[in-house]
């Protein structure tokens, strides 16, 4: 390995910029490269820049620099927002083949949307993987930056060699008769403004604010921390996002609960706000608009499952908790999980009557209910006086015939037929109808009787959903500590002012900050107060202003820089 | 400094195995999703206990001893409804050979769901999963699913979506007990 032995006989590790004893330059490259850059990280080595060795190190090369972190945010916002173009698959009809459907609505962007996966971006593996080498780049880089730096700051040395404090942005020299006495003075003034001064040797330090160069370090902490709690939703039993659509009367496990806790919905109320009941200044409103939702309850009761007990329609004795009326933003809150009023559906369909008719005279013979959920199990509605219809068939959700046979998609009763059979004493064999929403037919024949639908009772449908989330406080604390990181940062800055009283009876002033150049030259102008010295110069301000700066010279305001 | 760098690869290399480790875990998860929930094959069978449409009670745990083969269906689910004559059939060979069927039906009612047996002669215990209770606790997705339990209660494995009429044969040789 290359050492870098430094004039003053420091011994420098290989990739060190500025001696860490005195502060002279030690390459060529660095000789050339721009103060504020060099001084960015102390002149120290970054220790990636300099091994490449294995395939370890080179990994470690590569998410250490900041160009390689660069293109990974830009990629990843990249993605970020082609994944906004196109509704992403989570938000798409259910029932719906997701590459159809894309391809259908959107064309041939859809289906090149579809195929290169951004239907599902936010979770998939590549696009995790992003968001990971993020990450990983964050720690490595910071790592390898924040610790060279934290050694190069803390063992700073007073002494600087001359040629250090010439590079920097605020420099001068000043020819004075007690250099030391100078020195004395602007380093009182400078502990005035709250600076930190070190002595040695006719030299003088002085600095203010290093903790806010640890302000990115802090701030990368609190994203890994984020990170870290966003990661933890993968485990098991940490965070529980679920749908529970529950109707008025039922009892349903909560899931994600592991069948500890249930939950029966007591009823579900949709208001809305009217005319009259409520305050007059919504009444130009509602009459603009129609009617508004002014309140979305469901009253249930959360019921706890005895520890140890089965799962099965058998073991449902189970002692209430507490009852609540769930409304949104009014969760209803136990053991870390939470339900939240999300949805509803109203009006689905709870029971059907039907009343039996002599087609020709209209006379009725009777009216039965049945309970599309629970149908009297073996099917027979008797009415009496030998009248009695018997259901064949019940369809909750009819799609068709198949083979002559009434099929049902699903058990939900969205499209509800029915099969009977009329029994009445002049037809004891029974006339078949089929009966459907706007649909009634009589597939064995012309019947005498009929059925005519009567009357409909219908219950509302709760969408709850069920929330658990264990990772809030970390993602809260990794926040905060991001926050802290950028407020540490940002509000304050580091300056730091080195003088000399050199042999030669020369006062030497040399100034850095990380930011914020002004408020450093307003340190020094109050500090610089009563020497008679004038403040030092800012040579980038100079350089900025080449045309104006010759005239200064002329009127002679300028100190005396060579 | 021999022993420095060696310091510094060791460092490095925890560092980024720690990563990777962590960023490994995390892509797996997401990529099996919510199948990790799912009960599987080598996992203790959630015990149930379930009403047949006679009104006799099932308990799984009582079947100790005994092959199970579980079937989750719906009437209104075709592929159900097409392997339920096959799976008769081989319950007629296999009942006296130690292994039973237990058909459970997911929410559906008294009338439509001994409807359907009749309908099909079914003599296998036909239980009916009213509040989808035993099917949360096997966090059954679509249907049907069947799972093969052995006489140790183990799940030995676990089919979604249709089956031939073999592979109901075979399915149940596999959790025939030793005589």
């Amino acid at each position: 390995m290359n050492e870098l032995v430094c004039k003053c006989g420091h011994v420098n590790k290989e990739g060190s910029e500025l001696c860490l004893q005195c502060g002279r330059t030690l390459t060529e490259q660095a000789e050339q490269r721009k103060t504020s850059d060099v001084m960015r990280y102390e002149g120290m080595a970054r220790r990636s820049q300099t091994y490449k060795r294995s395939v370890i190190d080179r990994i470690w090369n590569f998410f250490s620099s900041v160009k390689v972190g660069v293109w990974l945010i830009v990629i990843t916002l990249v993605a970020s927002a082609i994944g906004t173009i196109f509704p992403q698959e989570l938000f798409i009809p259910r029932n719906i083949d997701p590459a159809a459907y894309y391809e259908d609505r959107y064309g041939l962007a859809g289906k090149i949307y579809y195929v290169l996966g951004f239907h599902n971006l936010y979770g998939s593996w590549w696009y995790m993987l992003l968001i990971a080498a993020i990450g990983t780049s964050i720690i490595i880089a910071s790592l390898d930056r924040g610790v060279p730096l934290y050694k190069a700051l803390k063992n700073q040395r007073v002494e600087r060699h001359g040629s250090f404090l010439k590079r920097q942005r605020i420099y001068s020299e000043y020819v004075t008769d007690r250099p030391v006495e100078k020195l004395e003075e602007i380093g009182a003034g400078l502990e005035k403004k709250k600076y930190k001064i070190r002595k040695e040797n006719n030299h003088l330090l002085a600095e203010k604010g290093r903790f806010s160069r640890w302000g990115p370090y802090v701030n990368h902490t609190g994203l890994i921390i984020f990170l870290i709690g966003a990661m933890l939703r993968f485990v098991p039993g940490m965070y529980v996002d679920e749908q529970l659509w529950i109707r008025e009367g039922e009892t349903l496990n909560i899931p994600g609960t592991d069948q500890q806790y249930f939950l029966e919905n007591k009823g579900f109320t949709l208001e809305t706000y009217n005319e009259g009941q409520d305050s007059d200044v919504f009444d130009a409103t509602l009459q603009r608009v129609g009617p508004v939702a002014k309140n979305f309850q469901t009253d249930a009761v959360l019921y706890k499952r005895e520890e140890g007990d089965i799962a099965g329609s058998a073991n449902r004795e189970m002692e209430p908790l507490f009852e609540q009326p769930i409304q949104v933003n009014i969760p209803l809150k136990f053991d870390g999980f939470a339900l939240y009023q999300t949805d509803y559906i109203e009006n689905e369909f709870h029971t059907m009557s039907f009343t039996l008719e002599n087609k020709e005279t209209e006379e009725s013979f009777g009216q039965f209910t049945v309970d599309l959920f629970n149908p009297e199990q073996d099917g027979l509605y008797d009415l009496g006086n030998g009248y009695q219809v018997e259901m064949m068939g019940l369809y909750p959700d009819f799609s068709g015939f198949e083979d002559g046979e009434p099929q049902s998609a699903s058990p939900l009763p969205n499209n509800p037929a029915f099969l009977f059979k009329m029994i009445t004493p002049d037809k004891p064999d029974g006339e078949v109808a089929f009966i459907g929403i706007q649909q009634n037919l009589e597939p064995l024949g012309e019947n005498e009787y009929a059925l005519s639908f009567s009357g409909l009772e219908t219950r509302d449908v709760s969408g709850l959903t069920v929330r658990k989330d264990l990772t809030l406080w970390i993602l809260a604390l990794g926040g905060a500590i991001f926050m802290i990181g950028v407020v540490q940062g940002a509000y304050w800055n580091h300056r730091r002012v080195w003088l000399k009283a050199g042999e030669d009876g020369k006062l030497y002033v040399a100034g850095h900050t990380n930011k914020n150049w002004f408020g450093l030259k307003k340190d020094l102008s109050a500090s610089f107060e009563g020497t008679d010295l004038a403040i030092p110069e800012d040579h980038q301000e100079l350089k900025d202003s080449k045309g104006t700066a010759k005239e200064e010279q002329e009127r002679g305001t300028t100190g005396q820089h060579q | 400094m021999q022993n420095k760098k060696k310091k510094r690869l060791v460092m490095r290399i925890s560092i980024l195995a720690v990563l990777l480790a962590a960023v490994s875990y995390t892509i797996y998860s997401s990529v099996v999703g919510e199948e990790r929930n799912l009960v599987k094959a080598g996992d203790q069978a959630p015990d149930f206990e379930l009403t047949d449409l006679n009104g006799d009670v099932h308990r799984l745990s009582d079947y100790e001893g005994k092959g199970v083969f579980l079937n989750f269906w719906g009437t209104w689910c075709k592929p159900c409804e097409k392997e339920m004559p096959y799976m008769e059939n081989q319950y007629q060979k296999f009942a006296d050979q130690g292994v039973e069927i237990i058909a459970v039906n997911v929410g559906e009612s008294q009338y439509k769901v001994s409807n359907f047996a009749n309908k099909y002669n079914l003599t296998f215990p036909v239980v009916r999963d009213e509040h989808k209770d035993v099917m949360d606790a096997y966090s059954i997705g679509p249907l049907p699913t069947t799972l093969l339990i052995s006489p140790e209660g183990e799940v030995t494995q676990v089919i979604t979506g249709e089956m031939s009429e073999e592979m109901i044969a075979s399915y149940m040789e596999s959790i025939k007990p030793e005589s």
